[in-house]
């Protein structure tokens, strides 16, 4: 790991205004899950670090209602574990569970993976299916147009992400198609059933990132049952290709993923 | 360099670190703690577990300064004296370990785990939650016995081998 400076603020204003000093050589740090692993091989160098775990507006979930809001440094066990998501949105607590290792749960932060927007990152397809807001220290940004390309998202330089917000559809679920070696999703497949219809939010197997399954939501508004997507074909031009699958494998396992999610929406 | 401060097993430890030293480096290098091991470079083998103010993390992806002020325990720390931790008691008398790399992250791991679910722990959770803890000798087996025998859980495991 190459040097770098570390600066602990402990409020919102404090974190913006070090990042603003330190212009573009600076780098938020929250869970570290992704940033630590990246500066350890060299492929990212910030020469300074703002730890954003000792900033308080970030903490906290609050479900009112079906209304659920998540501070963007809450991490992947608290929202895995908290048991107003889990009785209201079941589908979401156990697609945070789901994420990485226990260890890594304890320190990866939401608001940490929705900046980073790692293709095959789970929130992300959750997001979306859900209509998502990603709140930040300036805006809020609709799911969809926060999402914008692999590893680019709607953030501006020093923008924080405070929360994600979002309201509890009637039915949903996550599944998941680990790589059996890194456990990220090879495809992850979050599917969220309303009274207005049904969305479908896709990971893993998108080779400009998570992405909202068009056809297949039209599918399942028709007919919220796995078979409803028997028919439908996914562009292989869009799908990831590399050595752990092809284009037409993991368009193939959009669908099967779909399938599965949508069986497990109806068990919750 | 910055100033650290960190409680290790209990102990208040101070130290001058540079920014990037890793958690593990300073419980290695500075206080000579060498249980907690290095396994990887990509923060998958757990073999660095230890405990952060009282939960799991990887401490080869933390920096020594993000635990400062915080309380930290290693493998060193579980022992009451002479006395085994019942999870290290339980990985001996279950024969949870072969070349014993990967043992202080496993059972740093198998604490925390016991930790959260108690009893109730059962043979899927644990496999589930051996997920960031890789064993290259033992097949896991073994230590899903002596973890769900540390746990009191009421059911022996089906698979275990003999
Ligand atoms: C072994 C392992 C397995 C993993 N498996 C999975 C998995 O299966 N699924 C999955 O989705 N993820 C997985 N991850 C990644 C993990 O979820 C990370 O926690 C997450 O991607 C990043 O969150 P963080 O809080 O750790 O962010 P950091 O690593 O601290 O930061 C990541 C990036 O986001 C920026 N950032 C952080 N917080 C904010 C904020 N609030 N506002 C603006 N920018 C910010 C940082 O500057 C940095 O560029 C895994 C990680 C590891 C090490
Ligand atoms: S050394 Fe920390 S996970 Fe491998
Ligand atoms: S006992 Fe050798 S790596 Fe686990």
């Amino acid at each position: 790991m190459y040097e770098t400076s570390y600066h602990r603020p402990s409020s919102l204003a404090e974190a913006t205004q070090l990042a603003a000093e330190k212009g573009d050589e600076a780098k938020y740090l929250s869970g570290g899950m992704t940033l630590i692993p990246t500066m350890k091989q060299r492929l990212a160098a910030p020469e300074a670090l703002i730890d954003l775990r000792h900033v308080g507006e970030l903490k906290g979930i609050s479900v009112n209602g079906r209304s659920i809001r998540i501070g963007g440094g809450t991490t992947h066990a608290e929202v895995a574990t908290n048991e107003e998501i889990k009785s209201v949105c079941p589908g979401f607590a156990a697609l945070a569970g789901l994420i990485g290792d226990p260890a890594v749960r304890h320190m990866g932060t939401v608001g940490g993976s929705v900046a980073n927007f790692d293709p095959a990152a789970d929130y992300p397809a959750a997001l979306l299916a859900l209509g998502g807001t990603i709140h930040t220290d300036k805006r809020e940004i609709p799911a969809d147009e926060f999402f914008q390309g692999l590893f680019e998202t709607a953030l501006d330089e020093g923008e924080i992400v405070t929360a994600v917000s979002f309201d509890a559809p009637d039915q949903c679920a996550y599944e998941k198609f680990r790589n059996p070696a890194s456990r990220y999703a090879m495809c992850g497949v979050f599917v969220a059933k309303r009274a207005d219809g049904v969305k479908v939010g896709v990971t893993g197997a998108g080779a400009s990132g998570a992405f909202r399954w068009s056809d297949g939501e039209q599918a399942l508004s028709g007919n919220f049952a796995p078979e409803a997507v028997d028919g439908l074909t996914v562009p292989e031009g869009d799908m990831v290709s590399d050595i752990h699958g092809s284009s037409a494998y993991r368009a193939n396992l959009v669908k099967v993923v779909t399938k599965r999610a949508v069986k497990k929406a109806h068990s919750h | 360099m910055t100033d650290v401060t960190i409680t290790v097993n209990g102990r208040e430890m101070k130290g001058s670190v540079e920014d990037r030293t890793l958690l593990v480096q300073f419980l290695r290098e500075n206080l000579g703690l060498t249980g907690t091991h290095v396994g990887c470079d990509t923060s998958q083998c757990g073999a660095c577990v230890v405990h952060v103010d009282g939960k799991a993390v990887k401490s080869c992806t933390m920096l020594a300064v993000q635990a400062s002020g915080s309380s930290v325990t290693t493998i060193e720390g579980l022992a009451n004296g002479q006395e085994l931790h019942p999870v290290q008691a339980a990985f001996r008398e279950h024969h949870g370990l072969q070349c014993g790399y990967c043992t202080p992250g496993m059972i740093m791991t198998a604490v925390d785990m016991i930790e959260r679910h108690g009893s109730s722990l059962d043979e899927e959770t644990v496999r589930e939650e051996l997920d960031g803890n890789i064993c290259r000798c033992t097949g896991y087996h073994n230590i899903v016995k002596a973890i769900l025998a540390a746990a009191g859980a009421s059911q022996a495991p089906a698979m275990a081998a003999e």
